[in-house]
């Protein structure tokens, strides 16, 4: 919309370390959305306690 | 500036994935409720089926967590899912910025948010449709998680190919975006025909409260996506003018 603000290109070398945090927000993801126990070796009590999100947000649950 | 988008990134899909916990709240968990009630009804009834035959997941009130606690995890899922989401999307935003899509930074939010929309839950649920419980056999959720994540990664890469086709048609826009839709389309088509299917309802599981709880679901993701690319969009929109009237500030990025 503003002339002023075309958006400036941020350099990927300047991203790069920023990247890190993908994977560990995978693992959030990973531990809300399928997590029965292997990884978070709690069980099934995290499939218990996120189990209405996950049938609701639609990943297969059980 | 990476480091304002992560954060927008993160505050923004934690606040969306409550919205979206709140519609799935209202209108996902009575078709929840339903499907339990029945599931413990079928268990009640099986024949000569022990408690051992259960032994693996349970809803009931022997369960590990109890249903009011699970509804308050809803809440827990939903907004740790739209904090992990909103990250990488801010990451992803943040690398695509002034590279593809609209150039104005509310519209690429709004447009990179239909797309994940789109690339990320329709094509895996139209293949592989939420279920409630109760459908669904415990043996096979393994496989049938690695299904569900390949049809996710499926639509990512199509979406890849729909990018990179487009930049290499010149001819305008009509040819552009029908070669865009046409390369998304190809190897999406292509997974939902091949990849084996899934079908693990019940006999005689009702059919209306299968489609409510898909919609619900489906409900549920469209309004993470909807508020999420919104409210990213809208909080863009507003950074990108403010430096036109503080500029000064514009030197930190």
């Amino acid at each position: 919309m503003s002339g002023m603000s075309a958006p400036s290109v941020i350099p990927f070398p300047r991203l790069g370390p920023w990247l890190l945090a993908v994977p560990v927000l995978l693992l959030v993801a990973y531990l809300v959305l399928m997590d029965n126990g292997a990884i978070s070796q709690t069980g099934t009590y995290l499939h218990e306690l996120m189990h209405d999100g996950r049938h609701l947000l639609g990943v297969p649950c059980h | 500036m990476i480091r304002t988008l992560l954060v927008r990134g993160l505050l923004l899909g934690l606040l969306a994935g409550f919205a979206a916990g709140g519609f799935a709240f209202l209108f996902g968990e009575p078709h929840v409720d339903s499907a339990i009630a029945l599931e413990e009804a079928a268990a009640a009834h099986a024949p000569a089926a022990g408690p051992a035959e259960e032994a693996g997941h349970d809803h009931g009130e022997d369960a590990a967590v109890s249903r009011p606690v699970q509804k308050a995890g809803l809440f827990l899922a939903t907004g740790l899912y739209g904090l992990a989401v909103g990250g990488v999307f801010a990451l992803v935003y943040a690398g695509l910025r002034g590279r593809v899509g609209p150039r104005s930074d509310g519209g690429l939010a709004l447009a990179a948010a239909a797309t994940a929309f789109g690339a990320v839950i329709l094509v895996p649920f139209l293949k592989y449709p939420a279920n409630p419980p109760a459908v669904g056999d415990p043996e096979t959720i393994n496989g049938r998680t690695v299904l569900y994540v390949v049809m996710v990664l499926v639509g990512l890469a199509a979406v890849a190919i729909a990018v990179a086709t487009a930049r290499h048609v010149h001819s305008g826009p009509w040819p552009r975006w029908t070669a865009a839709v046409a390369a998304f389309l190809v190897p999406v088509v292509a997974a939902w025909l091949l990849l084996p299917a899934v079908d693990e309802v019940p006999e005689g599981f009702p059919a209306g409260l299968l489609w409510e709880f898909r919609l619900a679901s489906l409900g549920t993701q469209l309004v993470f996506w909807a508020a999420f690319g919104a409210l990213f969009g809208w909080v863009s929109d507003r950074a990108a003018r403010r430096p036109a009237f503080a500029a000064p500030a514009l030197s930190r990025s």
